[in-house]
């Protein structure tokens, strides 16, 4: 091997291999450009691949089949209590993630990516150093930062790598199934993991620090999750923070501080799920005047330029809402702006979607959003329990819901909480981003029995023309 | 309710105008911003933009009428509102729309993301798109119309001390639609015409105003041009050297920042050539503000907005100032200040070639500076006998000018003194 540095040139060099970062470098070389993408780990992907999206709903798929299990009794099928090897559904889950990685690489050597495995640092305004491969400088062109994010810890805890106080990443390894399990924090990736961990039989205690779980997210569609959760868990309790956490070989003793009383608990495990964080520091963004907000997010405009024009940044270090698709679509405008393209990122709506059971998913303005912005806005809702679909599927407590311009009917916002919210809220999204009206969507043909027909049906809630509700005054 | 919208206060002491064209009719959908009327003034013609967002009721006023500020121009209704006159009754019952109603305030224009899209391929505000769909949803038709009505050339807005691009103006009923079929392979088709029908286009907007304005410049002004090339291999040099170091290549020096630099410094030593003559009281008028002109190619045609005191500014600050102007000359958002109080005009067509051109003087100024595209060129330094052959680059410029205020010699001199300051940055530096 030559000794010293050795340098590389790239037209296009794209830092992080998540969604975002391999849209990006996948776009920039179909359009033709060269692309050096940079990981620092072995295999791409990101969070959403190795240690976020994919794994958890392997996971929520397993659990979704023992509940299944559990409820058909009603319905005169009986099975034993099930048996869980969590080794075998260990080796599954891996598979599915070793499928994708390895599908990533392929796609990557087909388009003349290279990967170089390295930590990547900005030296100057067009050059890299790498840590850790063989080629120590980079420069580029362009370069597209896709970083992504990381887990937070809450004050004074200090997570320890296969240690019982686990962030996603830990619970998502599914070391075993602990017999007691903590959840601090009731956002999305707690409930997913909590409800996973606790149909496969740990006894789950939720806590989180507001009065409500799924801040933000609308009031209605979050109930009947509320209610599941009650059914399921040990223990929610809401305004309530972890004082301490102590670690020891056979648990983690808890100080947990409620609203009335403060209380000290064991645990076999505790998971961390209080939100993530941009890894926007540590990259030498400062020397080049790259602008980055006080959360650590770095500015960008409408092409995912940052303060610095040849250089990018997409996915969860460019902003809100941290989700593989936001990223995806970003790293492919980024990509085609580098291409001289007149690309933007003038998304109206990005779906987000709740993995529980039932799911939880929403796109564009939502109820809570209007009123806090004072946007006038009709809500038409469609609730499953005169769905003959979801009857057959039990899933009566589900709604369907269109936020509407009183005006012109044009969709402005949907929610859904119920089973298969994630495929529908699809309609939803594509009305957004067409203009849509209510018409448009009450006209469309929806098949007879789905739970689809519900989004049908809440826009004739608007227009006046429910077949299978009776609205009075309408 | 409906308002009425008055001659605004146009800046620079200017009291009055003529409308040169009126934009919209009444029916109109009108937005914020949106431009209802061409007014020139003595100093500009200006596109005076709509404060309200609604639809037109009144017109007030029509081409070639002269209007003082606080005149009322245009009555716009708010939207939301009874028409308080109606054009035709509608038909009872159900009430006739004439419109879809336009996007709320505050939501993004309903259109499909492939319109979308084709929006920004063709350089189209969606916000300016009549939409034709329902809910007032804009469609890929509505944008392709949009892009076709904005490549029509209906005012090449060059304004004077440029020469206007040679635009033929077809009108809308003379637009040769797409071709269905191949022409035929023979060179002359059978049946056509050898020569095409004379066209009668008529003069309207910033065009009739370029072409007065023309007249009176080229009548009124005896105009001498002088000529010359200007070694700027040093100046090139220098430019190079501080663009390589340049971090951000939107910062990029271009030459007109030094050549309005170079002019300044000149016309400080020769103020008859930065100065007006004023026939009535038959005296010379020496300006005491530097406000350079600078001829700018925009989408709509050149306009020349005004660099205000160049003498105080920095080459750095100057190309900011440039840019900045330039950016808002493309997007058609130059305010009237902007293209007024000018007293020494720079146009610089080196981006489209050219070695010489005679340009006309911005009257009522004295004096317009030409430059062309710079080539490399063999140069002989030396007597008859001993000499030697060099290859620089040379920048043709050009001097135009008022004979009336100043002669023949003056201009060779002004002349010599740039192609000096021009020539060798060093002097350029220390005369700044």
């Amino acid at each position: 091997m030559v000794m010293g540095e050795l340098s590389q040139e790239t037209h296009v060099a794209v830092i992080g291999g998540g969604p975002g970062g391999y849209a990006a470098a996948f776009r920039a070389a179909d359009l033709g450009l060269d692309v050096t993408l940079v990981e620092e780990e072995p295999r791409c992907g990101g969070t959403c691949l190795l240690r976020g999206c994919i794994p958890s709903k392997a996971l929520l798929q397993t659990a979704e089949i023992i509940w299944d299990a559990m409820q058909a009794d009603r319905r005169g099928i009986r099975f034993g209590a099930p048996e869980l090897d969590v080794a075998k559904l260990r080796a599954w889950k891996d598979g599915i993630i070793d499928t994708l990685a390895s599908g990533l690489h392929r796609l990557a050597n087909k388009r003349n990516v290279q990967i170089v495995r390295a930590r990547a640092f900005f030296e100057n305004a067009h050059t890299l150093r790498l840590e850790g491969s063989d080629i120590t400088h980079l420069t580029f062109r362009h370069a597209v930062i896709a970083v992504g994010s990381e887990p937070l810890s809450p004050p004074g805890v200090s997570l320890k790598p296969g240690g019982r106080i686990m962030d996603s990443t830990g619970a998502l390894a599914a070391q075993d199934i602990p017999s007691r399990l903590l959840v601090v924090g009731g956002g999305y990736i707690g409930l997913e993991l909590g409800c996973a961990y606790a149909v496969f039989g740990s006894r789950v205690t939720l806590i989180h620090r507001t009065e409500r779980i799924l801040g933000g997210v609308d009031e209605d569609l979050v109930r009947p999750l509320v209610k599941r959760i009650h059914e399921l868990f040990e223990s929610v309790r809401l305004e309530t923070e972890v004082e301490v956490l102590r670690e020891d070989a056979d648990g983690v003793t808890a100080v947990l501080r409620g609203p009335s009383e403060t209380r000290e608990e064991r645990f076999d495990r505790v998971l961390i799920a209080v939100g993530r964080a941009p890894r926007s520091r540590g990259l030498g963004l400062e020397a080049l005047g790259i602008a980055v907000d006080a959360a650590g997010f770095i500015q960008v405009d409408a092409q995912r330029r940052t303060s610095v024009p040849h250089i990018y940044a997409v996915g969860d270090v460019a902003g809100h809402p941290m989700l593989a698709h936001k990223a995806m679509r970003e790293g492919k405008v980024a990509a085609e702006a580098i291409a001289g393209m007149p690309s933007a990122y003038d998304v109206q709506a990005v779906p987000a979607v709740v993995y529980t059971d039932p799911q939880i998913a929403w796109a564009g303005l939502t109820e809570t959003e209007a009123r806090r912005k004072n946007i006038a806005v009709k809500i038409a809702r469609f609730p499953w329990g005169a769905s003959g679909r979801a009857l057959t599927m039990d899933a009566a407590d589900g709604l369907t819901k269109i936020l509407f311009d009183p005006q012109s009917g044009r969709i402005l916002g949907m929610g859904i909480v119920g089973r298969g919210a994630e495929t529908m809220i699809a309609e939803g999204v594509l009305a957004i981003e067409m203009g849509a009206s209510a018409e448009d969507v009450a006209l469309t043909v929806h098949a007879h029995p789905t739970l689809s027909e519900t989004e049908g049906e809440a826009a004739e809630v608007f227009l006046g023309s429910a077949t299978h509700l009776y609205v009075p005054g309408t | 309710m409906a308002k009425v919208f008055r001659l605004p206060d146009l800046g620079e002491g200017i009291h009055e105008g003529e409308i040169v064209e009126v934009l919209v009719r009444s029916g109109d959908p009108v937005t914020e911003g949106q431009p209802l009327l061409i007014v020139e003034t003595d100093k500009a013609a200006v596109e005076i933009p709509s404060p309200f967002t609604g639809v037109v009721q009144t017109v007030h006023v029509q081409a070639g009428q002269v209007v003082r500020v606080g005149d009322p121009l245009v009555t716009v209704k708010e939207e939301g509102e009874p028409a308080e006159e109606s054009p035709a009754a509608p038909a009872p019952g159900r009430p006739m729309e004439a419109r879809p109603p336009e996007a709320p305030e505050g939501l993004p224009v309903p259109a499909s993301p492939a319109t979308r899209r084709l929006a920004r391929e063709l350089g189209v505000d969606l916000r300016r798109v009549r939409p034709s769909g329902p809910g007032g949803r804009v469609t890929a038709e509505d944008v392709r119309r949009a892009a076709e009505a904005a490549a029509i050339p209906e005012r090449p807005a060059a304004l004077h001390g440029v020469a206007p691009p040679e635009a033929p103006e077809p009108l809308e009923e003379e637009r040769i639609p797409p071709r269905a079929v191949p022409p035929a392979p023979s060179a002359v088709s059978a049946g056509a015409p050898a020569f095409p029908a004379e066209r009668r286009v008529p003069l309207k907007s910033f065009r009739r105003v370029i072409a007065r304005r023309m007249a009176e410049a080229w009548a009124r002004v005896p105009h001498v041009s002088h000529h010359d090339g200007v070694d700027i291999s040093e100046l090139e040099r220098l430019r190079e050297e501080l663009n390589r170091k340049a971090a951000d290549p939107e910062r990029r020096l271009s030459l007109t920042p030094f050549l309005v630099k170079a002019a300044v410094a000149v016309l400080k030593e020769f103020p008859a050539f930065n100065a007006r003559l004023d026939e009535e009281r038959q005296e010379i008028v020496l300006k005491a503000d530097y406000h350079i002109g600078v001829a700018v190619d925009s989408p709509r045609g050149l306009v020349v907005p005004v660099l205000k005191d160049a003498d105080r500014k920095s080459i750095t600050e100057l190309a900011a100032e440039l840019r900045a102007l330039s950016q808002r000359a493309r997007s058609g958002e130059l305010s009237p200040d902007d293209v007024s109080g000018g007293t020494f005009t720079l146009t610089n067509i080196g981006a489209l070639g050219g070695r010489g051109f005679t340009p006309i003087i911005n009257y009522p100024q004295t004096a317009i500076l030409g430059a062309g595209k710079a080539r490399l060129e063999p140069v002989v330094t030396g007597t008859l006998d001993e000499h030697t052959l060099t290859v620089r680059l040379i920048l043709p410029v050009v001097l135009a000018f008022d004979h009336r205020v100043v002669d023949g010699a003056d201009g060779a001199r002004f002349v010599n003194r740039l192609k000096a300051l021009l020539e060798d940055p060093k002097v350029l530096l220390v005369s700044l």
